[in-house]
Order: C-alpha cells, then structure tokens, then sequence
C-alpha cells in the first residue's frame, strides 16, 4: 500500500471540518480562535499536498504568505478579545451582540 | 391693427395683478377707476380690432394670433392663441363694452365696502377671463377662460360671505357649473380622439370626416356644458339664488357675459352641431322648456332681482331655442339686445335697492316713480324692450327667433308666443309694482316689520349715467340687423365669414314675416294690459296675492334636486368617499403593512450573534460548491 | 511501509488534537491540544519535502502563535465555569452538525471518486526541481514572482502591530474611570442576560423605536401583545 495523495487530502479535509464544527460551537472567543487556526492548517495541509503533485512551487509560497496572515491575524484578534474581555471580563461569544437587527 | 388683439385680455389681467397687489392701499375709489379705466382700454382695443377685420376682404376675416405653443406633447398640440373672426369680434365687443358700464356703475355702488378693492380684483380677473373665453383659437384656451368665469362667479356670488347665505349661494354655483364643466371636458376629449386637433379652425376643416353619432355625442355633451354654465333644465337653480352677490355682479356675471359663454360655445362649435339633427333638436326644445318655465316662475317672485334672474333664465331658453332652430346669427343678436337690456334693468334693480338702503322686496315698494325719475324711466324702456315692443332693439331681436321658430316647428313657436305673453306680463308687474301706485314702503309682510325707516332717493349720477347709456343702447342696437331690407342685415353679412355654412336660411316670405311680427307685438302688449288691468286699475288685486307657490318656487325643480344631492346623492357620494378609504388606501397601506411585517419576521435572522452568522456563511458556501460540482458534472 | 506508518502515526496525533481543541472545556488544554496538531501537520509537511515549511510551522505557529493565545489566556483569567455545555443557539447544533457532515461527505467524495484529484498544469515558473535545497527554491518563488505579495504582507503585519498597540494600550485616567462605570454596568446586565438566557431565547424586548411610532394604532398592538 501506498500513501497516496487522496490520504493527504481526506485528511486536510477532516481537520478543516472539525475546525469548523468547533467555530459553530464553541463560546470561547480564545477557542474559537484556535479552531480558525485549525482550520487553516487542514488548508495549508492540502495546498502542499497540491504542490508535491503538481511539482509547482508556488503551493508552498500560498502557504507562506497563509501563515504570515494567519499570525497578523492572531495579533489583531488577540487584541481585540483583550479589549473586551477587559470591559466585561466573562463575556462569550453570545454576549457581544449589539448588531442584532 | 388686428394684432392688437392680445390687448384685449391683456388689459385687464394687468389691472388684476396691480390690484392684487396695491389694491388695498388704493382704496375707495381709485382701485375701481384703475380697473375700469382696463375695461375702457379693453373695449377700445376691441373697437380697433373690429376696425382692423373690417378692413379685410370678407372671405379673408379669419386671423389667427398665437402667442406660443403651450402644450407640445407627441400629436397633441394646443397653443395659447386668439382667433379673430366677426363672432369673436362681436362678442367681445358687447362684452367689453357692456363690463366697462358696469365697471363705472360699481364705482358708485360699492362705495363704502369694506372690500372695496377686492371687488375690483376679482371683476378684472372676471374680464380677462371672459375674453380668454371668447377669443381663444382652441378649446383649451376657451376652457380656461370658461373655468376662470365660473371660480370669479362663485367668489364674487359669495363676495359678502360671513352671512352664510351668500356663501351657500356661492358653492353651490360652481358646483352646479362643474356639472357642466364636466361635460365641456368630455366633449373636448371626444373632439380630440376623432378630429386629432382641438383648434377651432382645424376642427372645421376635418367635420367632414365625423360620423353622426359622434357629433350628437360631442354636442349633446357641450350641450350639458352650456346648460351649466348658461343655467338651462335643469341647471338653472344656481343662478335665481346667485342673486346673493352685489347687483353689479349680477348684472354682470348672471345677465350679459358669463351666462351667454354657453350660447357661444354651442355658436362657435356648430359646424359640429350642424351634423346632428337630433342635438339640435334636443338644444331648441331645452331652450323652449326653459323660456316657459322661467317666465312662469318670474311671474311669481316677490324679489325684485329674482324676476330678473328668471327673466334671464327665460330668455336664455330663447337663445338656445334660437341655435337649435339653426338661427345661430339670431341667437347671438338677442345676446347682444339681451345684453343691453338686462344689465340696463339689473342695474336699475341697484338702483332702486340702492335708493331704498337695501330693501329688496317688491311688496314694500311702489310709487318710486318720483323719488327716482331717471331710474323709473330707463326701467321702463329696459322693459318695454325685453318685452318685445317696437322700435326698441328686444322687439327685433326676439322677433327673428320667433321667425325661425316657425319655420322650424309651429308647435315650438306656439309655445315660445305663449312666452312672449308673459314676458310681458311680469315685466310690466314689476314695473308696476316698483314704480307706480301707492307707496307701501314700510309695509307689514307675512307678519314681519321692515327694518328701519326708508327715504327713497335717486342715485348718484356715477350710476345713473350707465343707466341712460344702456337705454340708449337697449333702444337703438335694433339697427343691428333689421330684416325686409338685405342692406340693413348688418350683422347676418357680418357674420358670414363664421356662420355661412351652417345657418339655416329663412325662407318666408315678407308677408309671412309681416304676419308674424305683429301677432308677436300683439302677444306683448295683450300681456302688459293685463298685469296692467291686475295690479293698478280698479280692482287692483293686492300684491302678496295668491301667486302660486308651485310657481314661485320654479315647480320645484330646484327643491326638487335640493333634496336628490343631500339625500341619496350624499349616500353616494359617502360610498365613494368610503370605497376610497378602504380600497385605495387600504391597498396602499398595505403595501406598508406588508412590509413592516415581513421585515418583522425576517429581524430574527439578524440575532447578533456571531456564530449563527457562521452557520450561515458555512451552509451558504457548502451549496455553492455543491451547485459547481453538480454542474460541472461530477 | 515506513511512508504509511508515518502517515498514520502523525494523522492521528492531529486529529486527535483536533478533537481535543473542539472538545476540550478549558481553554488551556484546548490550546496544547492545538500545538499537538501543529506538530503533526509538521511532520506531515516533511514528509512531503516542504521542509522550510514544517520549520517555520513549528517556530512560527506552535512557537509563537500558541504562545500568545496562552498568554491571553493567563492574563485574562477566562472563566471556564461557564463553558457548560456545547449547547448552543436554537438549531445551532443541528445545523453545524448538517453541515459537517454533508461538507465533509462531499470533500471526501470528490477526493475519493476521481482518480487524479491534482487536475491542474504543472507550473511554469516554478516547477520543484529536487535538485535544489527546498528553501532556495522557495526563496527564489518567493522574492521572484511574489515579490508584490511579500511586501503587501509586510505592510499588513505591520498594521497588525500598529492596531495591537491602539488595542492594549493602557487607557487615561478619564478612560479609566469611565471604563470602571461601564465595567460595573456591563457586569450587571450582563448577569441579567445570563439568568434569562437560561429559560430559553426569546424575541428581542427593546424593540426599535420609531417603526411604530409612525401613529397608527395597528402595528403597535403587535408590539404589545409580543411583550
């Protein structure tokens, strides 16, 4: 047996959707920010995959440039979540909704 | 010379807008000579114009003067433009001059009204809608004028409107009017959708192409209009009650000008008129119905100015009569004696009512003959005209519809005599009982005192010198077309031009002519002797007597419709108002409702919380991939 | 052989870190459930040749990214007390397990039902010549064809910086005040909130204004009878 492309990609794919589930679900705001993180892992996992079968470089520089924005990213939210936890120290997702119509 | 024509309105709508504005700090009197001195400006450019189109060959007196195109839209092309043609010229004319008398005769009358200048405002408004009316190139230009007349009808009717009977009158003048208006307008549209233009000489030239049933349709409708407007059967009850307004008004408006606007309307249109004998049949006995029944009713009154609004309802009829028989230059001929005649007697009804401080009841009055010389002796030759007694022009006039009449139906004309009987008849009672016999002034009626003591005196000569002028004209405009000599036809070859397609040609002999006239002398004057014999000589019979009140009342007619508006017209009317409310403004707020609760329902998507939004975006973008990859036909 | 193993071994170290960041009721485990799987996709990464990456991966994510949520974490002393359940929002459940299922079912039927998945053209410019250390390959893609890219991505981290600055800043003494009073009030509606959250959610009670303040009576009974 051999480990196949699909393997790799079955794989980004479940990782992404258990990510996924756990955005919809979770209250935290620090955990869902991990599940975000997650589900770009399963991306970043499938875009090399693609590049090892494509023989084409510029997978891997997609996924570069995923985690350089994956970190801005972290940065801003975290400072975010700083700023309103500091206001209503127990809030949860569900408490920040203001914009309801 | 002929392009001075636009003077014509212009004049007095220039003394409107001055008025409007510095009216009130003119005052009493210079607001009124501003104004008159537009109505003299008025007529004298009229007199310039006819001179002008006398100039002209006579087939050529047509001239058209457009000021600009007004409504320009796809094939409908309505200008604001005058037409010249010996019909135009004549009315304005007679109109001009007989408002410019009365312009000067108001100077006098409304001396001392608080309102004074308003008075002035809405005459010269009046004026320059009248001459709109008459001069206008097009339909839509006499309409304008014609709604303009009606809306200073009603202001002026209702001029002293804090007492509630004056206002009263004024409402329901131009509700009566918008009857007709109504009519005016369908019979333009009607006139548009199968002749494609609304300009009167356009319209002539393409009758040739209008099926009968269509003309009988435009003209029974323009018939409604001038019903309206001219107050024939059965819209005549606004104008006995019209009498609300200040006598000049009457005189003006109810007597010479804007009554006679329907009389035009049916002349200018009859080409189109021409094409339906059942229209014209339908105009004459209108006319007829209405001459006896508002003869009938005049006879009855006790108001000395509501003889006279049913005087002129009566001879109204005559003119109608006149056009239906095909005798349009007879029709306009006794508009024009009428004119003078009945302004004449209106305003000598001022005069009177002037000289007795306000007293209008003819059973309080009598024996003014002396106190008021010139009014009692320009009364009587007002009178006499309108009675139809030679030489004074009534006699002529009225004697040349008789003359048709005949020609056209015996049984009209026999009819139409009857009405001369009694022509003569209330005339003379008025005459009689204003003016002779012994004075009752300050007399008991129906168990009730007069207010204050009377000193009947002559009015001043600011309104006595219009009285003598009209006299004048009411006896001599009979040189306007007298018959038996075709030289002396002045008007009937004036008219050519306008009317020749269409009058209807005369052909008795002379001495059937002869015959006729002097049976109608002898109906006049069998009608005076008798209200003579009644009211004056020996066995004078008293006059709050017994004159019926069906009479008095006009049969009813006017309680009659009264009754049919307030009660299952006003039921319909709520229906409609009702059906507005609910249907139309239902539907349009619901369309709001609608809205608002939809939106209500649709709020609960908005919840505010992040991670339904996620659902939502997850889900969204799940069938996006789902409807590629089906596509793509995996 | 040893490809498979490897492949099975670092496979389920990250989805089993997976499921524990899903599941996980602290925060704190969550987050080393999170570096457990960052350093199976690493391994993963070389084991398809992406070596620079699987290091970067491990520096950058697991080392830093991780680190600062554990540091927030700390700092902000989340309560977990209140994590009680994973119950959601009305048809919140339901709804991301729907989508769970059919979006995976999908990848995995697209992935599995075609023979070669990778279906586009090898690339031109940079074609993997495994002749050439992986980082200068990637170096040359890098500074070469994206290089607008690259300094794009600089900006942004640097108004990433910027706006963590703004964020975190410590606020005057005015602010602080402020803040205080807003804390205080925020801390009680919210408990409010919270004891009503229990019974169920319901329609919103402070309505807009104005909608039905238009004057007609009828929309406002709505209104009412929903109070």
């Amino acid at each position: 047996m051999e480990v196949t492309a699909n393997w790799y990609l079955v794989l980004g794919a479940v990782i992404f959707v258990i990510g996924a589930v756990g955005l919809l679900l979770r209250r935290n705001p620090l955990v869902m920010l991990m599940c975000v993180e997650l589900m770009l892992n399963g991306v970043n996992l499938t875009f090399v995959t693609f590049s090892r079968e494509l023989g084409d470089i510029a997978g891997q520089t997609v996924v570069f440039f995923v985690l350089v924005v994956a970190a801005a990213e972290v940065v801003v939210g975290l400072g975010l979540i700083v700023a309103i936890l500091r206001r209503r120290p127990g809030a949860t997702a569900d408490d920040l909704n203001m914009l309801r119509g | 010379m002929l392009d001075l024509v636009w003077l014509i309105p212009a004049f007095p709508l220039a003394a409107f807008l001055l008025l409007v504005v510095l009216g009130r700090r003119m005052g009493d009197p210079a607001a009124g000579w501003v104004a008159t001195l537009a109505a003299a400006g008025s007529f004298a450019a009229s007199v310039l114009v006819l001179v002008g189109l006398l100039r002209e060959e006579t087939e050529g007196r047509v001239f058209e003067q457009v000021l600009f195109e007004w409504i320009p839209v796809g094939d409908l092309s309505v200008e604001a433009g005058f037409l010249v043609d010996p019909l135009a010229v004549a009315m304005v004319l007679f109109v001009t001059g007989v408002a410019t008398l009365i312009f000067v005769y108001s100077i006098g009358y409304m001396r001392g009204d608080p309102k004074y200048s308003k008075y002035f405002v809405y005459l010269s408004l009046f004026l320059f809608a009248m001459t709109m009316l008459v001069l206008g190139n097009n339909m839509v230009v006499t309409f304008i004028g014609w709604e303009g007349v009606g809306a200073c009808s009603y202001f002026l009717i209702a001029f002293w409107h804090r007492d509630m009977v004056n206002a009263v009158a004024g409402k329901k003048a131009f509700v009566t009017n918008r009857i007709g208006d109504w009519g005016y307008m369908v019979a333009m549209f009607l006139v548009w959708t199968t002749l494609g233009t609304l300009t009167y000489t356009e319209i002539f030239e393409r009758t040739g192409g209008l099926a009968e049933t269509t003309a009988t349709a435009i003209s029974l409708l323009l018939l409604l209009a001038a019903a309206g407007k001219s107050a024939q059967i059965p819209l005549f009850v606004w104008l006995p009650d019209a009498m609300a307004g200040p006598t000049p008004v009457s005189a003006l408006i109810h007597a010479a000008t804007m009554v006679t606007a329907g009389v035009y309307v049916l002349i200018r249109m009859s080409p189109v008129l021409d094409l339906s004998d059942t229209a014209l049949w339908a105009v004459a006995i209108v006319g007829t119905a209405t001459a006896l029944i508002g003869a009938l009713a005049a006879l009855a009154q006790n108001d000395i100015k509501r003889v006279l609004a049913y005087s002129t309802i009566s001879q109204l009829g005559y003119m109608f009569l006149a056009v239906g028989t095909g005798a349009y230059v007879a029709a306009l001929f006794h508009m024009i004696t009428h004119a003078a005649f009945k302004a004449l007697l209106f305003l000598g009804a001022g005069s009177v009512i002037h000289g007795m401080d306000g007293e209008q009841d003819m059973r309080r009055m009598g024996g003014l003959a002396r106190a008021m010389p010139v009014t009692a002796v320009t009364f009587a030759v007002g009178a006499l005209a309108i009675a139809g007694v030679p030489p004074l022009s009534g006699f002529w006039s009225k004697d040349e519809i008789l003359a048709a009449t005949w020609d056209f139906s015996p049984v009209l004309w026999a009819v139409a005599l009857a009405d001369v009987v009694i022509t003569g008849y209330y005339m003379a009672r008025q005459f009689i009982l204003v003016f002779l016999g012994r004075p009752r002034w300050g007399a008991e009626i129906d168990g009730q005192e007069p207010q204050g003591e009377v000193h009947p005196h002559e009015s001043p000569a600011i309104m006595s010198l219009p009285l003598v002028v009209l006299a004048v004209a009411a006896a001599t405009l009979g040189v306007l077309n007298l018959p038996l000599v075709d030289d002396w036809l002045v008007l009937e070859h004036f008219m050519e031009p306008t009317l020749e397609d269409v009058a209807h040609v005369l052909t008795l002999s002379t001495a059937a002519k002869v015959t006729l006239a002097a049976i109608s002398i002898a109906a006049a004057l069998a009608g005076i002797v008798v209200a003579f014999r009644r009211f004056l000589g020996r066995r004078a019979v008293a006059p709050d007597a017994l004159e019926p009140q069906l009479l008095q009342s006009a049969f009813g007619i006017d309680d009659a419709t009264s009754w049919a508006v307030a009660g299952p017209g006003y039921t319909a009317f709520e229906a409609v108002a009702l059906a507005d409310e609910q249907l139309v403004d239902g539907a349009v707020e619901g369309i709001g409702r609608v809205a608002m609760g939809s939106g209500r329902r649709l709020r609960v998507l908005q919840s505010g919380y992040v991670r339904n939004y996620a659902i939502g975006i997850g889900l969204g973008s799940l069938a996006l991939v789902l409807l590629f990859l089906t596509r793509a036909g995996l | 052989m040893v490809e498979v193993v490897v492949f099975i071994l670092a496979a389920v170290v990250c989805v089993v870190g997976a499921l524990g960041v899903v599941l996980a009721r602290n925060p704190v485990h969550a987050a080393l459930m999170l570096v457990m799987t960052l350093f199976g996709i690493a391994v993963l990464f070389v084991a398809q040749e992406a070596h620079f990456l699987a290091v970067v991966q491990v520096i950058v994510y697991a080392g830093a990214i991780v680190v600062l949520i554990l540091f927030v974490i700390m700092l902000l002393g989340v309560d977990e007390a209140r994590e009680l359940q994973l119950r959601a929002l009305p048809a919140q459940l339901p709804a991301a397990l729907v989508f769970a299922a059919v979006s995976l079912g999908v990848l995995v039927t697209v992935v599995v039902s075609v023979d070669d998945p990778a279906t586009g053209l090898p690339g031109l410019g940079g074609a993997i010549d495994d002749s050439v250390p992986n980082v200068e390959q990637l170096a040359i893609s890098l500074f070469g064809d994206y290089v607008y890219a690259f300094e794009l991505t600089s900006v942004l981290l640097v108004i990433a910086v910027v706006s963590a600055v703004v964020l975190a800043r410590r606020p005057s003494r005015q602010e602080r005040a402020q803040l205080e009073a807003l804390r205080a009030e925020d801390l009680a509606a919210a408990e409010a909130e919270r004891a009503e959250e229990q019974s169920g959610y319901d329609q919103p009670d402070d309505d807009q204004p104005g909608d039905d303040r238009t004057g007609d009576e009828r929309t406002v009974d709505d209104e009412q009878v929903r109070r």
